[in-house]
């Protein structure tokens, strides 16, 4: 489960002054769920994803993942979460089978337990043909699945995704949209960024549309539908950011 | 704090490390081949140089003497100078290097001998021209033994005692440890050669580790595991000192090594040691290691000192820009070391780096002073805690991990 209540980020910059990167965002994500986090670049979705990774620090409000608290237990949250997004690169002087050892011993896990997670994920992944080859050798699907093995090592409750699939070859990116549905279905918590419409309206049970850092409308794709009177989810997140976002754009 | 955590950093970037050409470079090929090549290369040369020029038979030209025919025949008859035929160019000879020294004998000079009237000979040379200062010494050895030899021979005549012109002898006797005096030539130079390597040694992986990893995108991918960035950043430490001490490691070495064959190779091809001894060292193990322990608290800072530098650079060329300057901070001190007249006081031993050198010129000479040793010793530990200490703050600071 991951809570967040009126959680903000601050950031200072020389030229702009103080940029409110996430105002005030409240929301809740139950076990067995997607939620979509929907922006446009810039939105604030990555500085949301990456304060549940405890990768920042909130300025203001916090976020419960899992029970933990991201402020006063962060090491207790990343244990209990899987983050995954195309900035999360991989090693490349190590092989793909070290990488996700890496991160299994790193999860706290005992040699024994971690052979055996580590079969297990690389046959269920499909990857004992290149479980011993560097990751700079490694295709883009190679190295999506290694990362994917990663995350999945220490089998976390909630898996946190930043716009996982972009830059990705359709292929790639149906093994990550395939692999989102399968944590749904294992019952985990699943957090998911992304601006690409069709793939919230194939996975996400919540959808939270998030502007200039700003949470501006939540529901399931039904209830956003009738509450804009819009079919088409691209007509309305249009109607739903485009009064923050001219303002934005005059300033 | 757990160590389990630190250490499984420390095997992955180890791993990383060994897989690196470029780290593998800095660390181990050019340290075990500086050494060698300064030394064996530069000493050879030098000895080599030094010999050829010995075992040339210089060409010097006799410029009158027609009427003192025995000091012209004592002259030719000696056996490491040829003398040629004199003439009018004498000098344009000894600026082109024809022929490498000239005699002038004044006119009437035996009959004035035997008059007991005395006269100047003079012998005309290039100076500084190695040849021709070995030319001139076997004359001027010539001249002298043949003034002795007159000396005696009116004495004798006379009825007196050698010792009547010659009442006491003057000998000098060195009492310096041999390495002390071989040493101070060459005893600046190592230290700021180990400092060096030090540092160069630590760079690229201090560099890899912090900008390198921002750059490559994996940054974000080791602050989404649980281990603490106190832990991350301890065991990435660990892993540029043991670059850095490696490099160190293997400097001194192959310092060690390298000096000491030439030392045994000096002695063994029967050379005369006195000309060689400007560049030879003989190190024994109590130096090598000595060195070694001082350059611990020193490669701990620096380690410290590059991560904190590198961290905060977006990528691996913006981190090598950094770092640049502070190549001149370390370099500076090291080179100022090996000034002469420039020896280690209360307030020097302070100075970071620069007092390191200067106490590595004084342990490779044979020279153990303490009190030095200890202000140095601690006064670099507190500036490596410090580097240490500002690398941790700055692996928590979201605006360098995150600059953008």
């Amino acid at each position: 489960m991951i809570e967040t209540r009126g959680l903000t980020k601050l950031f200072h910059d020389k030229k702009r002054g103080e940029i409110r990167a996430v105002d005030n965002v409240s929301f809740l994500c139950k076990p067995g769920q997607i939620y979509g986090l929907l922006g446009a670049n810039g939105a604030g979705k990555t500085t949301t994803l990456r304060m549940l990774a405890t990768i920042l620090e909130p300025t203001d409000g916090t976020a419960v993942v899992c029970g933990y608290d991201v402020i006063d237990a962060p090491e207790k949250v990343r244990a209990n979460v899987g983050f995954l997004s195309t900035a999360t690169a991989l090693y490349p002087r190590l092989t793909s089978q070290e990488m996700v050892e890496y991160f299994g011993r790193l999860n706290g896990l005992d040699e024994a337990t971690l052979e055996k997670r580590v079969d297990e994920l690389f046959s269920r992944l499909d990857m004992n043909s290149f479980r011993q080859r560097r990751c700079d050798k490694l295709s883009t699907g190679m190295k999506q699945k290694t990362s994917i093995a990663r995350t999945l090592i220490h089998d976390p409750q909630v898996m946190i995704f930043d716009e996982p699939t972009i830059g990705l070859d359709i292929m790639t990116a149906r093994t990550i949209i395939q692999f989102i549905r399968e944590c749904r279905d294992r019952s985990k918590t699943v957090i998911f960024s992304t601006h690409v419409m069709s793939e919230v309206e194939k996975l996400c049970d919540v959808i939270g549309i998030i502007q200039s850092g700003k949470l501006l409308a939540e529901g399931s794709l039904a209830q956003l539908r009738q509450h804009y009177q819009e079919q088409d989810l691209e007509e309305i997140f249009v109607k739903v950011v485009a009064p923050l976002y001219a303002a934005q754009e005059s300033i | 704090m757990s160590l389990r955590n630190v250490g499984i950093v420390y095997r992955k970037e180890l791993t990383e490390a060994l897989r690196d050409r470029r780290t593998m470079i800095s660390t181990i090929l050019v340290p075990l081949l500086a050494f060698p090549l300064l030394s064996v290369g530069i000493g050879t040369l030098a000895t080599f140089l030094i010999n050829k020029a010995r075992e040339e038979t210089p060409k010097v030209m006799i410029l009158g003497g027609d009427d003192s025919p025995g000091i012209a025949a004592g002259l030719k008859s000696l056996e490491k100078i040829e003398i040629v035929p004199s003439l009018p160019n004498w000098k344009e000879q000894i600026v082109n290097k024809d022929i490498r020294a000239a005699v002038e004998i004044p006119p009437g000079f035996e009959t004035d001998l035997k008059q007991q009237k005395s006269d100047t000979v003079k012998i005309y040379m290039y100076e500084g021209e190695m040849k021709s200062s070995f030319a001139v010494d076997r004359v001027d050895k010539y001249l002298n033994d043949y003034r002795e030899s007159v000396v005696k021979e009116r004495l004798s005549s006379n009825h007196l005692a050698a010792s009547m012109l010659r009442p006491f002898d003057i000998q000098q006797a060195n009492v310096a440890p041999p390495e002390k005096v071989s040493g101070a030539a060459i005893g600046g130079f190592v230290g700021y050669m180990v400092i060096l390597l030090c540092l160069t040694g630590a760079m690229y992986p201090a560099i890899d580790l912090t900008a390198g990893e921002k750059e490559r995108g994996t940054m974000e991918t080791i602050l989404s595991s649980p281990i603490s960035r106190m832990h991350l950043v301890l065991g990435k430490f660990l892993l540029v000192l043991t670059a850095a001490l490696g490099t160190a490691a293997l400097s001194v070495f192959s310092m060690g090594v390298s000096f000491s064959a030439l030392h045994h190779f000096a002695l063994a091809s029967g050379g005369d040691k006195g000309d060689a001894a400007q560049l030879l060292l003989d190190l024994g193990p109590r130096t090598v290691i000595s060195v070694f322990v001082m350059a611990l608290p020193l490669a701990v800072m620096f380690s410290a000192a590059l991560m904190t530098i590198s961290l905060f650079a977006k990528s691996y060329k913006e981190a090598q820009s950094y770092i640049q300057p502070l190549m001149f901070v370390v370099i500076i001190p090291a080179v100022a070391s090996v000034l002469p007249g420039i020896e280690l006081t209360p307030k020097l031993a302070l100075v970071p780096i620069l007092n390191a050198s200067l106490l590595c010129k004084e342990l490779v000479t044979g020279t153990y002073h303490w009190n030095y040793i200890a202000i140095i010793f601690f006064s670099t530990c507190v500036y490596a805690a410090v580097a240490l200490y500002l690398a941790v703050k700055m692996f928590q600071r979201e605006d360098v991990l995150f600059r953008s």
